[in-house]
């Protein structure tokens, strides 16, 4: 239990260590954990942050399927009262048409009968005109009588 | 009942296992060499040194700096692993130690506390090594080298050496005198050993006060540990002159036991290094 230079060597290698644990070993080891400090703290953050936005994206959504459904709503009813109106319309049309095409097809057969009637009409005044030509084949003068047998044809 | 002789072997047992290996310069023949008895390593005077206690604590310190910087080289800043984790692990212990007691601002304080935290709980260590695994060790290995058997002394704890302890109490005095002037300038300082704690009229009381206090900062650190692994250390010798069937019932105990002081006394030097370093910040008067 000699005090002698043991201390003074000792005290050499406590300064030694100490010096090199400042330099070398303490620094890059606490500089490692505030690294990973200020790395779980902005991760802490950004995961706050992504929640809130999912949040608030969630919010939005939310409206936007809102909104289309209004929309939606909206656009249905709209196609069922010009569905309606196109119908109405429709019908409107076709019984125009179908007015139409009766008028016409009674004018045509109205003109049909005048045509049969004058055929007729031209066909009894021949006859007529045969009959009375053979009858009075010697009295008439079909040129000076013919004046008047028009008028009778005509009156027919 | 134990015989004279038994008494006088138990008794040289005892004390060879608390010489040092000594190298120094023989008073008589003035040659340098390893003392052959404890009144050889004694008359050697302060010119010599102990090869076991600076061979021993050069290793563990090297130890720890090689480990930790080793860790501290490839550290990640993703998921740590084991060993990080470990290295971690003390780091955040010395530093909220040192940040919870240490209010000035040096960047120093922390490397030295985990420095004299780590070290003294390696060196405490040394303390649960079977009492003659080392011991024996060295003897062979003196004896390969053609030493006498019984002149091979090999004390395997550094902190039971005062030489260590007061080794390095004596380095943080010197820290509390630098940092003391430095921070508080010479005039603050002589200040605060000439004017407390009672006024100018009492001045050489004071100074005496302030001046026992100061030495004994170091002092006490040095023989605090010292003591405590000494007793430390003495216990087992003795546990380990009983018969050996009796041994494990006290030496297991007092092994389980002595882990407790190990970390202890090295927690205690450090949170007292810590303290002073503190102190010597101070700028306030109190």
């Amino acid at each position: 239990m000699n005090i002698n230079l043991t201390m003074i060597g000792q005290l050499i290698m406590f300064a030694m260590f100490t010096w090199f644990c400042m330099k070398f070993i303490w620094p890059p080891i606490v500089a490692a954990m505030d690294e990973r400090k200020k790395r779980i703290e902005s991760s802490l953050i950004a995961a706050e942050r992504g929640l809130s936005e999912q949040k608030e994206a969630e919010q939005k959504a939310q409206e936007v399927l809102n909104q289309s459904k209004d929309q939606a709503a909206e656009i249905i009813a709209n196609a069922g009262r010009q569905a309606a109106s196109m119908v109405e319309d429709a019908k409107d049309v076709a019984s125009q048409e179908a007015d139409r095409i009766k008028t016409s097809a009674q004018s045509e057969i109205e003109q049909e009968a005048m045509r049969a009637r004058n055929e007729l009409k031209d066909q009894v005044s021949d006859l007529v005109m045969q009959g009375v030509s053979s009858v009075l084949s010697k009295e008439v003068d079909a040129k000076a009588h013919k004046g008047m047998l028009n008028k009778l044809s005509q009156s027919l | 009942m134990a015989s004279g002789n038994e008494l006088i072997a138990s008794g040289d047992y005892i004390k060879h296992h608390l010489q040092n290996l000594t190298y120094g310069q023989n008073p008589d023949t003035g040659i340098w060499e390893l003392a052959h008895t404890a009144q050889e390593a004694k008359d050697m005077g302060f010119m010599a040194v102990h090869l076991d206690t600076l061979g021993v604590s050069f290793i563990l310190g090297s130890l720890f700096l090689l480990f930790f910087y080793r860790i501290g080289k490839k550290m990640t800043t993703d998921t740590p692993s084991g060993a990080q984790n470990f290295i971690e692990s003390i780091i955040e212990f010395i530093d909220e130690n040192v940040r919870g007691s240490f209010n000035g601002k040096n960047p120093m304080v922390a490397p030295l506390a985990l420095t004299t935290f780590i070290w003294i709980v390696l060196m405490n260590t040394m303390d649960l090594v079977p009492v003659d695994w080392l011991p024996y060790l060295a003897q062979q290995v003196g004896v390969f080298f053609g030493a006498d058997p019984h002149h091979v002394f090999f004390k395997v704890v550094p902190t039971t050496d005062p030489n260590a302890t007061f080794g390095m109490s004596i380095g943080i005095f010197i820290l509390i005198l630098y940092y003391s002037i430095k921070e508080k300038g010479a005039g603050g300082f002589a200040g605060e050993l000439l004017f407390h704690p009672f006024g100018k009229m009492m001045l050489p009381f004071n100074l005496f006060l302030e001046g026992v206090n100061l030495i004994a900062k170091p002092v006490s650190l040095a023989l605090r540990l010292f003591g405590n692994m000494y007793a430390g250390e003495m216990i087992f010798i003795l546990i380990a002159l009983l018969p050996f069937w009796i041994q494990w019932s006290l030496s297991l105990p007092w092994a389980i036991f002595h882990i407790l002081i190990v970390l202890l006394q090295a927690f205690i030097f450090m949170t007292l290094v810590i303290v002073y370093m503190d102190m010597a910040h101070q700028k306030e008067e109190h």
